[in-house]
């Protein structure tokens, strides 16, 4: 048993959802008791979603804790078959069913038998892998089941595309930026003559898992998710993957390099296809991405040597990392993450890039490493963002866990080229507030208290609040107080009482007029 | 005539959206200043109150999870070892007045025994240590603010009557809690249940001192030092919907006498409900109808904006029948009133309000139903195409997307909405959504005006 306030990662059954949830003809049903189908909740309200979540629960109640919920999974994964008619349902199952050690294996086993659509159960052990990790594995579940099923109808794709394609991997919902970064990653190839022949999971359809092995080269934009569906396929098809993230300058050129090559030793003769993106690189590092001239304008040499904390998910503290490093001259002093599973090759990643490491999933311990280190700036998460509200340091958000501002209706990539644009601007908006307040200390700043703490309007002296209405005032949240206290004022002022009291309060409250 | 008409409602699957019990235990114990809530589960019954409560998990919340590891679900490690090893944990980084343990699914699978053991941690921690169920098998959302008081209503100290109290110390050897002093008031003690906010606390208890009843204290209080002692001679009443078990245990194991009023929600609410506990403590309520004509004479600008609008509920909270009320007074139409559970007896004071607020607007009883069925719901809604929808946070933007307007029904839980005081908040926050839609919607700017 452990204590823990605030995780970053969520259980097990968020990542499946996550996943499925992203594919309008994909519908999920969980197996959990009431009120665990938040994921409702999470997902329409940051995303803003105009559709109803694809997710149902079956719910386990006091019945289902003293028979079994087979008849009853059975039955909902059915019925949503009949009423949503989605193309897979996917039986989920919390960490309920793994604590009444129930074989969700067979339950859809059954549901295949009696259900009008695919039965693909999300197969994920909810004590041995969190969010990020069960994700990846229901996307290569989904993905296996389809290639398997194709393989056996005789449908598989073989050909590949006469034009040069990739598939994109690994998009699910509720990654901050995911939806803009898909956007950014069409563009890109589009740039470089590269079709898109799937992009799994699909924002519309589930896709046509089977066609995967038409493509030339699967980009796995972010290492969490999609990267052990990309190995499949490469084992299956021997579609090569690329798991360079293209995110900053120099990591998107070696990502587009990488592609090159895939192309260059794929490209059928008779197409004759000259593949050189170096000029393409070359004009977007220099007239699309404003980052490059940024870093070398004379505003960017202010941040040589300023020092940063990174914290995040092992693919953005990374490459987030490498960006500022190396294209910003800003000082890592400590680069971290929370996928404790992946440590190992993200460690690798950043090498030389950062003074110490910190692989950590407990929010306390980071929060005293950033204590301790004491850096004039932080990129994190959400947890982070408060860390460095408390201590009162510049900080900007690159990973999730994210609030709802961290899905911007504005388009905001952090991949490509115009993903470095968006990388660029908060740090220098973290980083000059940060010395706007320095320049504003030093000299003793201009609001000092004496100017602020002056009474607004003479007016207030002559009304007298008894200790009582003050102490009654301090219930009223903050936020509210100073309204509340206008609207006491002004009611007693117009009815002639100089002395506030409770019954006074209140009778301004009850005032509509007021 | 009839004998005492219920509010009769419908049954359904139960497959309905709602929170999790657990965030409501946490969220209640919110009010307990000086307790710290352990909840004892795995990470999903963390991420959620991470998730419902949202940016209030950052403030420093004073609840944590304990979270089984696989271990520990295989029962290798012995429970209460491992609490134990927890417990002074939190005693020393929070120094709280008491630890609330709260279980969840996990540990009713696993069967742990969380009542048995808190009396021995009790002794060993020298904290007072409460056990509250809020597990989803049993309990839907805000049954779990009612697990709460009823739980810490066992450690509220016996009220006494001035000549026992001699003997007071031989009475409760256990923790003894500040004793009572004599009332000055001619009323006996009367306590009002319900975690409210201490805001909107004040106002039913403002409300009935007005008439001259003086509330002797608030279960739970905002500190756990400052429990009102309870006992045979109290008077209890409830100031929300969801706090039967609460009841119950006022009423069997505390001795206490409950009083069957309405909620103080809405003027008619406020008003049928003064009525209600003055006559208990031979008081004749006085001005009551005046008041109650004065809040909505107040709020009298609303009814043009609803009138005639229709409205379906989907139910998340039981808190949805009584403010269903002044949106009906207002001249709307309701469809359908969902809610997860109904205690009639425990409700049945509603009742009335109720009945008498749709005989004035001469419309039937909006039809209640008990364990909705979401999916079941939402084609009922697409036929009757309401005005606007009152539905849990996971089924309000699509809706909204599809032209209905749309409000979350879990405002009505945090929102001030009690007493006279709060009679306009409960008609603004219906027509919130509806007065949006007033102003026009930005998508079609693009077209002519006609």
């Amino acid at each position: 048993t452990k204590l823990a306030h605030r995780m970053h990662a969520g259980p097990a059954h968020v990542g499946t959802l996550r996943v499925a949830s992203y594919s309008k003809n994909v519908h999920a049903t969980m197996h959990a008791p009431l009120g665990d189908d938040y994921f409702n909740v999470m997902r329409p309200m940051p995303e803003r979603d105009r559709d109803f979540t694809p997710v149902t629960a079956s719910i386990v109640d006091r019945h289902v804790l003293a028979r079994g919920s087979q008849d009853k999974v059975v039955e909902n994964t059915t019925r949503k078959g009949k009423e949503e008619r989605p193309d897979p349902t996917v039986p989920t199952p919390t960490c309920t069913p793994s604590t009444l050690q129930e074989d969700p294996q067979n339950f859809a086993c059954r549901a295949s038998v009696t259900s009008d659509s695919d039965v693909t159960l999300a197969d994920v052990n909810h004590n041995r892998v969190d969010e990020l990790q069960a994700a990846d594995r229901t996307l290569e579940q989904i993905v296996r089941y389809y290639m398997n099923k194709a393989h056996g109808q005789g449908t598989l794709g073989r050909p590949l595309t006469s034009v040069p394609t990739a598939n994109i991997i690994g998009i699910p919902t509720l990654g901050p930026h995911n939806q803009h970064d898909c956007r950014e990653l069409k563009r890109l190839l589009r740039d470089i003559g590269t079709g898109v022949n799937q992009i799994i999971p699909e924002r519309g359809l589930v896709g046509n898992p089977q066609n995967l092995p038409r493509a030339r080269s699967n980009p796995v934009p972010h290492r969490e998710i999609g990267l052990v569906a990309a190995v499949y396929s490469d084992e299956e098809s021997g579609t090569p993957y690329i798991s360079t993230t293209p995110m900053g300058i120099l990591d998107t050129a070696n990502c587009i390099r990488q592609m090159q090559e895939r192309v260059g030793k794929w490209a059928p003769v008779p197409l004759n296809l000259s593949v050189n993106y170096e000029p393409y690189i070359d004009q977007q590092t220099r007239f699309v991405s404003q980052a490059a001239w940024s870093s070398r304008s004379i505003d960017c040499q202010n941040l040589t040597g300023k020092r940063a904390v990174i914290l995040g998910y092992a693919t953005h503290a990374a490459a987030m990392t490498k960006t500022l490093a190396r294209e910003m001259g800003i000082r890592i002093c400590r680069a971290g993450t929370y996928c404790k599973h992946d440590a190992g090759r993200s460690n690798e990643r950043v090498q030389g890039f950062r003074d110490e490491i910190t692989v950590t999933d407990d929010h306390n311990e980071a929060g005293d490493m950033i204590a301790r280190a004491e850096p004039s700036a932080i990129s994190g998460t959400q947890t982070e963002r408060h860390v460095g509200k408390r201590l009162d340091i510049p900080r900007g958000v690159i990973s999730s866990p994210v609030h709802i501002q961290n899905f911007p209706p504005g388009y905001r990539p952090y991949l490509g080229y115009e993903g470095t644009n968006q990388i660029a601007d908060p740090v220098y908006n973290s980083s000059t507030p940060g010395t706007e307040d320095h320049l504003l200390d030093l000299p003793g700043g201009h609001d000092t208290e004496a100017v602020t703490k002056l009474p607004h309007a003479p007016t207030e002296k002559d009304l007298i609040r008894n200790p009582e209405s003050q102490s009654e005032s301090s219930k009223i949240p903050k936020f509210v107080r100073g309204k509340i206290k206008g609207k006491t004022e002004k009611f007693a002022r117009r009815n002639g009482i100089t002395n506030i009291t409770v019954g006074v309060m209140h009778a301004a409250r009850d005032s509509p007029s007021a | 005539m009839k004998g005492p008409e219920t509010i009769t409602s419908e049954r359904e699957t139960g497959n309905y959206h709602t929170s999790r019990p657990t965030s409501r235990v946490a969220r209640s114990y919110q009010k307990i200043e000086d307790s710290f809530p352990p909840v004892v589960g795995t990470k999903t019954r963390g991420h959620s109150p991470q998730n419902a409560p949202g940016v209030m998990i950052s403030a420093e919340p004073r609840h944590a999870m304990a979270e089984p590891e696989e271990g520990d679900t295989s029962a290798q490690p012995n429970d209460h070892g491992e609490l134990k090893r927890l417990c002074p944990q939190i005693a020393e980084d929070r120094d709280p007045s008491v630890i609330t343990r709260i279980g969840t699914c996990t540990t009713e699978i696993i069967k742990m025994d969380s009542e048995g053991m808190a009396p021995r941690m009790e002794t060993e921690v020298g904290i007072p240590i409460v056990v509250a169920r809020a597990n989803g098998p049993d309990h839907a959302s805000t049954q779990g603010e009612d697990t709460a008081p009823a739980a810490t209503a066992h450690r509220c100290a016996e009220h006494l009557s001035v000549d026992e109290r001699d003997q007071w110390p031989a009475r409760r050897p256990t923790r003894p809690l500040k004793p009572v002093a004599a009332l000055e008031e001619t009323n006996p003690p009367l306590v009002l249940s319900g975690s409210l906010p201490a805001m909107v606390a004040s106002q039913p208890s403002s409300e009935l001192k007005r008439q001259s009843v003086r509330a002797a204290g608030w279960l739970p209080a905002r500190r756990y030092t400052d429990l009102p002692s309870l006992g045979a001679g109290v008077y209890v009443c409830g100031a929300n919907p969801f706090l039967s078990r609460t009841a119950t245990t006022l009423m069997r194991r505390r001795k206490c006498r409950l009083i069957g009023a309405p909620l103080p929600i809405g003027p008619d609410g406020t008003r049928a409900r003064t009525e209600k506990i003055c006559p208990v403590f031979g008081i004749q309520p006085r001005g009551l109808r005046e008041r109650e004509d004065a809040m909505r004479e107040g709020s009298k600008d609303y009814p043009g904006l609803v009138r005639g609008k229709s409205v379906f509920s989907m139910g998340d909270n039981p808190l949805e029948v009584s403010p269903a009320r002044p949106p009906i007074r207002c001249g709307t139409i309701v469809h359908e009133v969902g809610i997860p559970y109904m205690d009639k007896q425990y409700q049945a004071a509603e009742s009335a309000p109720s009945r008498e607020t749709s005989r004035d607007m001469c419309i039937p009883m909006p039809r209640v139903v008990e364990k909705p069925d979401n999916y079941d719901q939402i084609q009922r809604m697409r036929e009757s195409q309401p005005d606007l929808a009152i539905t849990g946070t996971a089924n309000a933007n699509p809706p909204e997307a599809r032209g209905i307007d749309t409000k979350w029904s879990v405002e009505s839980t945090f929102a001030p909405i009690h007493g006279f005081a709060n009679a306009r908040d409960i008609p603004q926050l219906v027509t919130r959504s509806l007065r949006r839609s007033n102003v026009g919607d930005p998508g079609l700017y693009g077209q002519s005006e006609q």
